[in-house]
């Protein structure tokens, strides 16, 4: 589903972020991306919607090669891809119902369908009730959620999500995690970048470990992982 | 096959029918939801359209008054005083006759102090001379479609005659008349697009401000794959009626100022024995002017947004 082939990406004026990372996530994988701060996790998430162009290699999701999609063809991509980020990035003079129903205005579903769709995502992530609410009287927990509810209600082959559990207690963080485990146990490839690296053995799925750049070990985690 | 493409087209059609409603409403609900600076910029292109439109009208209604006048020339022969009527009407009689003249009317002495009398207002300074100090005149009015210089030639040869002193082609004052308001006109229009620019200026920069101030949206929006024209749009109709706004405002800043100058100009007309009455915008005037208001407003935010919002990318 994403293949990253010798990778590199380097910022002007300092060391390679990436530094020749060949990786595949196949359809309906879910897998870990951890390290250390500055390891290159985020830079890794960031080429994949095409919020940044890689430096060297090639980037293909679902077969079709990045670097052969126009600028005017970016939006396309990103739609088949839901995000998640660590401060949420949802917009505060909305209501919560109104900023998980912008990627389906974004992307043309007619207005009689919205309300079932934006419901049907506040529901699996437990927000139902919080609907008509503004995002900044929820908690941070609860605003992760919406994030999560605005990245997974276009159903998108694709999760994407960088330090979701950045903010919260081991408690929530969890919660947060076996919500993307339900989301890919229906299909979605998930892709999660964490530094909590005791949370990730705890829940095993692949887990890929950035290093300065480069993939150091890729492979199950600890506990309940795969062989 | 067929049929799934057309249904197809429809949802299309019916979703960039959607996005257009949903910008169209939602840069209204924002040009609400911040009332006061909204409308302080729909004054300043109120204002700036209100100004030369204002001049147009009115210069629109002078030409209406002076249209009479400028059609048929006339030359008044003033005559040596000691012409007697026989002389006068021999005269007449014989420049009627020319057939570059359509008709000639003689004004006696004692008509032409009557009717100096009626219109000046000087009828006590009237009474207070001995005798009358007008000369006879005869009012020639050159044949149709003659043209400027065939004028002057008919004017020289009746200026030539003996008895006559002194000829006045009443042309010439109202085409001094109409050089200074084909002059105003010119002046007007380089005003219009003077203002026109700075109407522009300041939606640009109303737009642009807005579009700092919501740059998070942007981005976010962007994020989750918003294209460049979704983005645009809600400006682009922000501008829209930014532009519709101040053009009804100078719609009725220029009604409200004929009304102003309405008495006067009546109290003069009554004067000139007129009963002209000041012309307002109009429906055309009106349409004329929102469509303007709208046009810069939409121009204005289209720069600003071409400027500004591609800078903008996710990060």
């Amino acid at each position: 589903m994403i293949e990253l082939d010798r990778v590199s990406k380097r910022y002007r004026g300092s060391n390679d972020a990436l530094t020749n990372v060949t990786l595949k996530i196949e359809r309906g994988e879910m897998a870990f991306i951890t390290g250390h701060s500055g390891a290159g996790k985020s830079t890794l998430l960031r080429l994949i919607p095409l919020l940044e162009r890689p430096s060297g290699g090639i980037i293909s999701v679902s077969g079709v090669d990045l670097a052969r999609i126009p600028r005017r063809r970016v939006p396309l991509l990103r739609r088949g891809i839901g995000m998640i980020f660590q401060d949420h990035r949802l917009l505060h003079d909305r209501t919560v119902f109104d900023n998980v129903a912008l990627p389906l205005v974004i992307a043309g579903v007619p207005h009689r369908e919205l309300g079932r769709r934006v419901r049907a995502a506040l529901d699996k992530v437990g927000l139902l009730h919080k609907e008509r609410s503004e995002p900044i009287t929820l908690s941070g927990g609860e605003q992760q959620r919406v994030g999560i509810a605005r990245a997974v209600v276009t159903r998108p082959p694709v999760l994407l999500a960088d330090e979701p559990t950045g903010n919260l207690d081991p408690a929530l963080s969890e919660e947060i995690m076996r919500l993307f485990a339900q989301f890919n146990a229906v299909g979605t490839t998930t892709l999660v970048a964490s530094h909590d690296i005791e949370l990730i053995n705890r829940l095993g799925h692949r887990r890929v470990v950035l290093d300065r750049g480069q993939v150091v070990s890729d492979g199950a985690g600890g506990a309940g992982g795969r062989a | 096959m067929a049929g799934r493409r057309r249904r197809s087209l429809r949802r299309r059609l019916g979703a960039w029918g959607e996005h257009h409603l949903r910008a169209l409403v939602g840069a209204l609900g924002r040009f609400r939801a911040s009332l006061a600076p909204s409308i302080m910029t729909a004054a300043v292109i109120g204002i700036a359209l209100a100004l030369p439109a204002g001049f147009l009208v009115v210069l629109d209604n002078v030409q209406t008054v002076t249209h009479g006048w400028a059609g048929s020339p006339r030359a008044s022969l003033f005559l040596s005083m000691d012409t007697n009527a026989q002389q006068q009407r021999d005269l007449a009689g014989e420049i009627r006759s020319r057939p570059d003249v359509a008709s000639v009317e003689v004004v006696t002495r004692a008509e032409a102090l009557k009717e100096f009398r009626r219109y000046s207002g000087f009828d006590k300074a009237l009474d207070m001379l001995d005798d009358n100090p007008l000369p006879p005149v005869l009012v020639v009015e050159p044949a149709e479609g003659l043209r400027p210089g065939a004028i002057d030639q008919l004017v020289a040869a009746l200026g030539a005659r003996p008895t006559v002193e002194r000829v006045r082609l009443d042309r010439g004052w109202v085409r001094r008349l109409h050089a200074i308001m084909q002059l105003a006109e010119r002046g007007i229009w380089v005003i219009t697009g003077l203002l026109g620019i700075t109407v522009v200026l300041v939606v640009g920069n109303t737009i642009r401000l807005d579009i700092e101030n919501r740059r998070d949206e942007i981005v976010i929006t962007k994020l989750i794959g918003a294209t460049d024209a979704f983005v645009r749009r809600p400006f682009l109709y922000s501008g829209l009626w930014y532009g519709l706004a101040g053009g009804l405002l100078s719609v009725v800043l220029v009604e409200l100022g004929l009304i102003l100058l309405d008495g006067p100009a009546g109290r003069l007309a009554a004067l000139y024995n007129s009963s002209f009455a000041l012309a307002g915008v109009g429906l055309s005037g009106a349409l004329t002017l929102l469509g303007c208001g709208a046009f810069l407003g939409l121009l204005g935010s289209w720069l600003a947004v071409a400027r500004h919002l591609t800078a903008i990318e996710p990060r």
